[in-house]
């Protein structure tokens, strides 16, 4: 192969023929256009006239350069042309192709694919084994090699995994001596890497894949107030521009885009941060975040329980107390968790503890009972937060013992903080003092860091017992050092005492945004921060949903829950998450842990390879053959050729001419199939046309359509339906719902129906279709016995349909009664039994009525025997086609045969009408009344 | 076709009176798109048309008064009429082959353009009772119907192409009369004067109908082309034929002034008539300028 830079080619002899161009060159410039002839008789003016352009006696240059350069690109398409040909370098001994297939091999994986691909064609080519190793899912025991066709077929399996390569085991030892490997990398430098490197670069020769692309890692949420912040690294890059997304789902229950926020990237920049400042509404429904646009588990924030909204119960003072509700203690409380949690309230302390709320909010309620003290205790521990606040009542129960409570000095476990009876009043009109104001917030409190407004006042306050621990408890105090919110935790969970009313009878606090912020901290700290390892530990989690490589999470019901203990460190981020604790979100008793394929910790420097080994930098540009893109371009030229010298000879208008005339041509005929409309369908759909099903044999299908000529002509005659000509069916392919009504005969070599055709016939049925069959063989159409050819061959065809039970026809049954009153329903023949379907069960002739209350729709199909279409038949003229009976008689009973005609047809169309005219002695008494 | 074989002959006969028929209708419903009729000459004399009373002068015959208009007054008035006469007209139509041309298959040849105005200007002209002839076939001018028949049997006649375009010889015609010259005049012109001289010597006055084809003005030609004249004599070539489209413009166009110069000297009129356009435009400007000519 020979090559310039980028450019190879693979059969460069070829070439040689290039320099047979300027001989061309000079060939064609001599050769100008044919001439067309033309008779002119104004030939006398033009004679000794001249051109312009002298020169365009020969061949206009650019006309030359068109077809010397159609010559040279069939020259350079023959000669093979090859973009960024690949050296293929044979090798020898077993192929080893490590991948990394971690979560930042995600964003490419398909061309990581490729590439492994495109080593086992070699490796094919060369017969020599292959063995594929996935460092996030390493093989148990020794890596087998095996023929790159075995590998091939594993490839479209190989996944990357959500989390990063582990440490290699023992496969690496029992790798054999003499190996070359393949290092499909993703980039980042990781610890495990050095002695995987060192080990494979002892074994043979090593060659890396690596991507030049950036890798996105984004960090998990953290969350203050209103504002979500996130940060989004990468591992190098250019600038670039991203989007990056907060996924959850609306009030509907469907996920979707509830914000997005553009992050760009400067180049060379590594790491930007993001903030969403979103309503509380929007915030607690996010479930992840996601950078638009990129694939991987790297790209993917999952957001978990710390985001939902609190449910905070409020217990509402027991007392029927008509207060204002401005002096209700849990106005302000109520306003202030409005926005941002669901607050339920009851009187019933029971009914607020089973809803299971996050928070518990009691405004001055010393009194409760011990079982009830209880109960709380027993929430507390599994990680509740009692909110109380302090008041007039609290102050007095310990003065108080007859109060029957167990709130006495020191001993209540539902108090942070022992009280002293009674309290204190600063600064009223009885006082010596200002009210107080706040002190700052001390730096281990939850409200470090919110502002103290300076008109915040308190004028009384319940005041704690002095004690070893009551500063760790107080998270908050007034200026002279008074505690003014204490906590301690119980169990799981933790009480915080507001030494002030929740209502502005004490203090303005609940009057200041301090107040709404306070509680905001206090709610949200209550899973705001990521769990302890101390509070983890004994607790198990259950996978709920995990994240594959891609960054599509997955139900993971199946999989066995991790204990907290495991959980723990890969949530502090000092344990990438590994195999057995892949990225995800994993259930505990009370609350969601995101667990996230990257965090802050997560390293994303490139990887470090040594000196001297061959790197496939970036992507390198997949070999692409030429070949075909100059054929194109030389017959392209060709064409081009062709339109200049039609062009220069004058006689391009003509040929274009003559080409839209060919185009048009062709277009033509589609535009008059467009148009095509059935006039047979047309024709059905003007009025009521009775239809006969064809049965094969041409007598019997002509009989048959005479005969609803005929039917059809008493129906015009005799009643208000006036039907169009009669039409045959092809059930096979015919659209039957244009029919309300389908004679059937069926003959001994009927054609039994293909499924597709009972598919249709079903659905006529059942959308109201009604079927007549007739055997026309006189003979009793007894079903169960099956007696005669026709009637076998009916069994057959009805198999197929979807027939309620049938029985004869009753003396009382609607037909009888629809037009004319029949008694029987002689055709041609007369005697056979007529099948209709079968009435209910429970039908009961009613008192005073002559008939039953019958089936209330239409039967779908009467099924008989007595050749009625040969009693209707009519010829061209209107007269009786076939003789029926003798004489007189004869005549009456071709004369019952068509009113039975009239009768099913007035059934079919009008349905159960006559059938409730047995009402109409009832209706008109009533209305008479 | 000196001495042609009977059915030969027979032939040709057929052929000539086949075409025959078809010019004398066209030519017919032509002329009756014309107001027929003899025409005044404005002056007085011979005459059925009234032309003005005069008062009787002494010597006037007394058949010549007219007694109902003198009757009114005292004088007497003589009638006068308006003197009509006949005029001889001589048609010439090129009978060349460049004559033969048709710059689209729709259209007319120039050749069969020019036979169709001559003709139904002989038809109108010999209604209104003047005397025409056919230069160059030797037909002298007569009146009557029958020399309708015989104009259209020298006109297809002509129809042969004798020549890139056909000799003008106006020596036979009578002196006095008129002159109406159907040619393209695109050969030489110096034939033409030369006959424009020798009609002005005879006092001869005259119209000079160049019929052009559309191809002939535009020259919608491109691209390189080998023009060859009808007769195939002359050839030129070109290599870009839409190069010569202003030079041969330009050309007719010092062709059609100098045509023009020509007729004016003599006293005559020209005109440049196309194939494209209705024939009895044509025909209209003939007659009143044939009028306007004997005036």
């Amino acid at each position: 192969m020979l090559s310039f830079g980028a450019l190879g080619f693979t059969a460069p002899v070829l070439l040689f023929a290039l320099a047979a161009l300027p001989i061309l060159w000079w060939l064609l410039r001599a050769v100008p256009p044919a001439p067309v002839r033309r008779r002119f008789p104004g030939i006398a003016l033009l004679l000794g006239l001249r051109e312009r352009d002298p020169e365009s006696q020969r061949t206009p240059w650019w006309l030359l350069a068109l077809r010397v350069g159609a010559l040279a690109a069939l020259i350079l398409a023959l000669a093979g042309p090859v973009l960024n040909p690949q050296r293929v370098v044979p090798g020898q001994g077993p192929l080893l192709v490590v991948m990394d297939a971690s979560w930042a091999s995600a964003r490419d994986w398909p061309r990581r694919i490729e590439r492994v691909s495109r080593a086992l064609d070699v490796a094919q080519q060369a017969a020599r084994p292959v063995a594929v190793v996935a460092l996030t899912a390493p093989p148990v025991g020794a890596v087998e090699f095996r023929a790159p066709e075995h590998w091939r077929e594993r490839l479209p399996g190989l996944t990357p995994r959500a989390f990063a390569p582990q440490a290699a085991t023992d496969w690496l030892d029992a790798l054999p001596e003499g190996i070359e490997t393949l290092w499909i990398s993703d980039g980042l430098a990781r610890d495990s890497r050095g002695a995987l490197l060192a080990a494979l670069s002892d074994l043979g020769p090593l060659q890396v894949f690596e991507p030049a692309t950036p890798v996105l890692a984004l960090a998990p949420a953290s969350f203050s107030g209103d504002t979500v912040s996130l940060t989004l690294r990468r591992s190098q890059g250019p600038a670039q521009d991203l989007t990056l997304l907060a996924i959850g789902r609306d009030p509907a229950g469907i996920e979707r885009d509830l914000a997005r926020q553009p992050v760009a990237f400067a180049a060379g920049e590594r790491a930007v941060d993001i903030e969403f400042t979103l309503p509380p509404e929007l915030r607690n429904r996010i479930t992840r975040f996601q950078v638009a646009g990129q694939r991987g588990a790297g790209a993917i924030s999952l957001a978990d329980d710390s985001l939902r909204r609190r449910k905070v119960a409020l217990l509402t003072v027991r007392a029927n107390s008509e207060a204002l509700a401005l002096l209700s203690p849990l106005h302000y409380i109520r306003e202030a968790l409005a926005d941002s949690a669901d607050v339920i309230e009851s009187a019933s302390l029971d009914d607020l503890l089973l809803a299971g709320p996050d928070v518990l909010v009691l405004a001055d309620q010393p009194g409760m009972t011990e079982a009830e003290v209880e109960a709380v205790t027993e929430w507390l521990n599994e990680g509740g937060l009692l909110l109380r606040f302090a008041g007039p009542r609290l102050a007095g129960a310990g003065l108080n013992a007859a109060a029957g409570s167990v709130a006495t000095r020191g001993e209540d476990p539902l108090l942070p903080v022992p009280l002293r009876a009674g309290g204190r009043t600063v600064g009223g009109a009885m006082s010596w003092g200002d009210p107080r104001s706040l002190a700052p917030f001390p730096d281990d409190s939850p409200f470090t860091g919110l502002p103290v407004p300076g008109d915040v006042g308190i004028r009384a306050q319940v005041l704690a017992e002095p004690g070893p621990d009551l500063a760790a408890r107080t998270i908050a105090a007034l200026a002279d050092g008074t505690p003014l919110v204490t906590r301690v935790s119980r169990g799981a969970g933790q009480v915080v005492l507001f030494h002030v009313t929740a209502n502005a009878e004490w203090s303005n606090l609940p009057l200041s945004g301090l107040f709404v912020e306070m509680l905001d901290r206090l709610a949200v700290s209550t899973r705001g921060s990521l769990p302890q390892a101390r509070e983890l530990s004994g607790t198990t989690w259950q996978p709920e949903e995990l994240l594959d490589g891609f960054g599509l999470l997955h139900r993971a019901d199946d999989r066995a829950a991790v204990s907290g203990e495991a959980l723990a460190p890969v949530l502090a981020g000092t344990t990438p998450p590994n195999a057995d604790l892949p990225p995800g979100l994993y259930a505990g008793a009370a609350f969601r842990l995101a667990v996230n394929a990257t965090n802050a910790q997560t390293q994303l420097t490139l990887a470090d390879w040594p000196a001297g080994t061959p790197i496939e930098s970036g992507f390198a540009q997949p070999e692409l053959p030429l070949a075909g893109y100059l054929l194109a371009l030389a017959a392209a030229l060709m064409m081009l050729d062709a339109l200049a010298t039609l062009a220069l000879g004058g006689r391009l208008l003509r040929a274009a001419g003559v080409a839209v005339a060919l185009g048009l041509a062709g277009t033509t005929p589609q535009l008059a199939q467009a148009q095509e409309v059935s006039p047979r369908i047309l024709e059905a759909t003007e009025s009521v046309v009775l239809a006969t099903v064809a049965s094969g044999d041409a007598q019997v299908d002509a009989t048959a359509l005479a005969g609803l000529q005929g039917l059809s002509q008493a129906l015009f005659l005799r009643s208000s339906v006036e039907p169009a000509a009669p039409m045959t069916v092809d059930i096979e392919r015919d659209e039957l719902a244009l029919y309300p009504f389908l004679y059937w005969p069926v003959i001994e070599t009927s054609p039994i129906l293909s499924s597709d055709a009972y598919a249709r016939l079903n659905r006529y049925l059942r959308s109201g279709g009604m079927i007549l069959f007739d055997t026309r063989d006189a003979e009793i159409s007894r079903l169960t016995g099956g007696t005669t050819p026709a009637g076998r061959r009916l069994q057959r065809i009805a198999a197929g349909l979807d027939i309620p039970p049938l029985e004869p026809v009753p003396a009382d049954h609607v037909l009888t009664r629809t037009f004319y009153l029949l008694a029987d329903f002689p055709g041609r023949y007369r005697g056979g039994t007529l099948w209709v379907e079968a009435a209910p069960p429970g039908a009961e002739r009613a008192e005073g009525m002559p008939f039953r209350n019958l089936n209330d729709g239409v039967t779908p199909v009467v099924v008989g025997s007595n050749d009625w279409a040969s009693a209707w038949a009519v010829d061209e003229t209107g007269m009786p086609l076939l003789p029926v009976g003798r004489g007189t008689t004869g005549e009456r009973q071709r004369e019952m045969a068509l009113r039975f005609g009239i009768n099913l047809i007035m059934h079919v169309l009008s349905g159960n009408y006559k059938s409730d005219q047995v009402h109409v002695p009832a209706l008109l008494e009533r209305l008479g009344q | 076709m000196s001495q042609p074989a009977a059915p030969l002959l027979r032939r040709h006969a057929e052929a000539l009176s086949g075409a025959l028929p078809p010019l004398m209708v066209a030519a017919e419903h032509l002329a009756n798109s014309m107001l027929p009729g003899a025409h005044g000459r404005r002056r007085i004399g011979p005459g059925a048309e009234f032309w003005q009373f005069r008062p009787s002068a002494p010597g006037d015959a007394a058949t010549r008064i007219d007694w109902r208009r003198s009757a009114r007054g005292d004088d007497l008035f003589v009638r006068e009429t308006e003197w009509q006469a006949a005029r001889a007209v001589t048609l010439w139509v090129d009978s060349g082959a460049a004559m033969q041309f048709s710059g689209d298959k729709s259209r007319d040849s120039k050749a069969a353009r020019a036979s169709l105005l001559a003709m139904a200007l002989a038809l109108v002209l010999l209604r209104g009772g003047e005397r025409v002839g056919l230069a160059g076939a030797g037909l002298p001018a007569r009146a009557g119907r029958g020399q309708a028949e015989l104009l259209a049997y020298a006109l297809t006649k002509e129809a042969q192409p004798e020549g890139e375009h056909g000799a003008l010889d106006l020596h036979s015609a009578p002196a006095g009369g008129h002159v109406v010259l159907f040619s393209d005049f695109l050969g030489d012109l110096d034939h033409v004067e030369a006959a424009l001289d020798v009609a002005a010597a005879r006092s001869m006055r005259g119209i000079l109908v160049q019929i052009l084809d559309p191809v002939e003005e535009d020259f919608p030609f491109d691209g390189r082309t080998r023009f060859e004249s009808m007769s195939g004599h002359l050839n030129y070539e070109t290599l870009r034929a839409a190069d010569l489209r202003g030079d041969y413009q330009a050309r007719l166009s010092a062709r059609k002034d100098r045509l023009a110069l020509l007729a004016r000297q003599s006293g005559w009129h020209s005109t440049t008539l196309h194939s494209d356009r209705p024939a009895a435009e044509g025909l209209l400007w003939l007659y009143h300028a044939l009028g306007a000519g004997g005036r």
